[in-house]
């Protein structure tokens, strides 16, 4: 798990290469899906991620969920969430959004002081509210297309635009960034651990709904990031 | 990024109930979201995850205010012409029998999450459309907006689609209807359909 997690950053640019070459190869492995040129890979890493995920990431999770009473996984989540809020103020200004980038950093001076370095969101409380940004949301902001939908190992599903800016995610990002490795791996596995155990009570829900569970990732993904981009606001003519 | 997954979970659901029919589509949503999960919030059974009980709970106070007959069309998109009126019913029923379940597995997942609803804004173009929204709050996150589009019937207001942190739950369905449409037809649909209902209820029966 930890290795896994050390080579995460780094193979990033590796992780990269792959979804061009596989963007590359999609003209010849057409699935009838616009959106899904490489399906049929897609579809081989969705599973690989599947295995993975059922034998490390969630029963990880799952002892987590269990042994951690609330507090302490609140506190957590905040706490990352906290450090996530600067570079969400960051992408915000990026797109032209110096009012949401304000509060993004009110928030982060807020709950690093008052909310004792993140753990409690006390901003939230105030009326300020957590925004979701990232590099490809800003991309797309810019006019940047989505392009094809990729599902990449670990990370899960993304579109081209996305990959491209999930490597500027990780670059920007202030806990892989820790200088001390042993540190830095500890809170990357925590915060990845946190984060799926957020995610548990939704497994049942896709396993109820997704007649393809494959399909119903894909479309939930590629329809939530264009909401995001647009802030909620998907202009009538895009929706489907 | 897997948010609105996260979302799907805290789905709370709104609609049904009481006699609703002269009631404002922001009031029956309201109204119903309020009563459903005052109920969740005191019955231990249901936050256990008693599907039974869950399912019984949203076909008497939520189903009444849901148009299935639409929600079918929009989740076939423009394959829904080619289904006879046959194939239409039956494919309307179970994929209402698949929405109940989801909105039911999502309904025992609700803890204590607050909801607020957001001030609702009719448009003056559209009169027999309404767009209701809330926004459930939740610690370390993003606020997830919960859509109900709805339309004036000589039934009263008729929910027909719900969107959950910008993914709709009906038009969700399309591209992969239209694929298993295009490979092995209506009836192929139809019989994809049956079959996930049929494992679900299996399942349900062994536990």
């Amino acid at each position: 798990m930890l290795n896994m997690i050390k080579q995460r950053s780094g193979s990033v640019r590796k992780i990269v290469a792959v979804a061009l070459m596989t963007v590359a190869l999609g003209g010849c492995a057409t699935s009838g899906n616009q959106k899904d040129p490489v399906e049929g890979f897609n579809r081989a890493m969705f599973a690989f991620n599947e295995g993975l995920d059922a034998v490390i990431i969630k029963p990880v999770a799952k002892g987590y969920d269990a042994v951690m009473p609330t507090p302490v996984r609140t506190g957590v989540t905040n706490f990352f969430g906290n450090i996530a809020d600067l570079f969400i103020g960051v992408n915000n200004l990026l797109q032209g959004k110096p009012a949401e980038a304000a509060s993004d950093i009110g928030r982060v001076l807020v709950n690093s002081t008052i909310g004792i370095l993140g753990l409690i969101d006390v901003a939230s409380d105030m009326g300020m509210e957590k925004h979701e940004e990232d590099f490809g949301q800003t991309f797309g902001r810019w006019g940047v297309g989505d392009g094809a939908y990729v599902v990449l190992p670990v990370f899960g599903p993304r579109t081209v635009r996305d990959t491209v800016g999930l490597v500027l995610d990780v670059k920007a990002d202030p806990v892989a960034n820790v200088d001390d490795v042993s540190t830095r791996n500890t809170l990357l596995a925590l915060r990845m651990v946190d984060n799926r155990a957020d995610l548990l009570p939704a497994d049942k829900v896709i396993e109820e709904a997704a007649l393809d569970k494959y399909a119903y990732i894909r479309d939930g993904y590629l329809q939530r990031r264009r909401s995001l981009i647009h802030d909620g606001n998907v202009p009538r003519e895009q929706q489907d | 990024m897997k948010h609105w997954l996260a979302a799907l979970a805290v789905f709370v659901f709104a609609i049904g109930g009481v006699s609703a029919q002269e009631k404002a589509p922001d009031v029956l949503v309201k109204d119903v979201t309020n009563e459903v999960l005052e109920i969740v919030r005191s019955d231990k059974d249901i936050r256990n995850g008693n599907t039974r009980k869950t399912i019984d709970l949203v076909e008497s106070k939520v189903l009444p205010h849901f148009n299935f007959q639409r929600m079918t069309q929009l989740a076939l998109g423009k394959e829904a012409r080619k289904a006879s009126p046959e194939q239409m019913a039956v494919l309307v029923n179970e994929f209402r029998a698949l929405l109940v379940r989801t909105y039911s597995s999502a309904l025992t997942q609700y803890r204590t999450q607050e909801v607020v609803f957001k001030p609702f804004k009719p448009d003056a173009t559209r009169p027999d459309d309404a767009v209701v929204v809330c926004q459930i709050k939740q610690s370390g996150g993003k606020p997830i907006d919960l859509v109900y589009n709805l339309e004036k019937t000589a039934s009263g207001w008729k929910v027909y689609d719900m969107i959950v942190g910008g993914v709709s739950l009906v038009t969700n369905y399309r591209s992969s209807f239209s694929q298993e449409i295009q490979g092995n037809g209506m009836d192929g649909l139809i019989s994809s359909l049956q079959a996930k209902n049929k494992s679900a209820e299996t399942r349900q029966q062994s536990k």
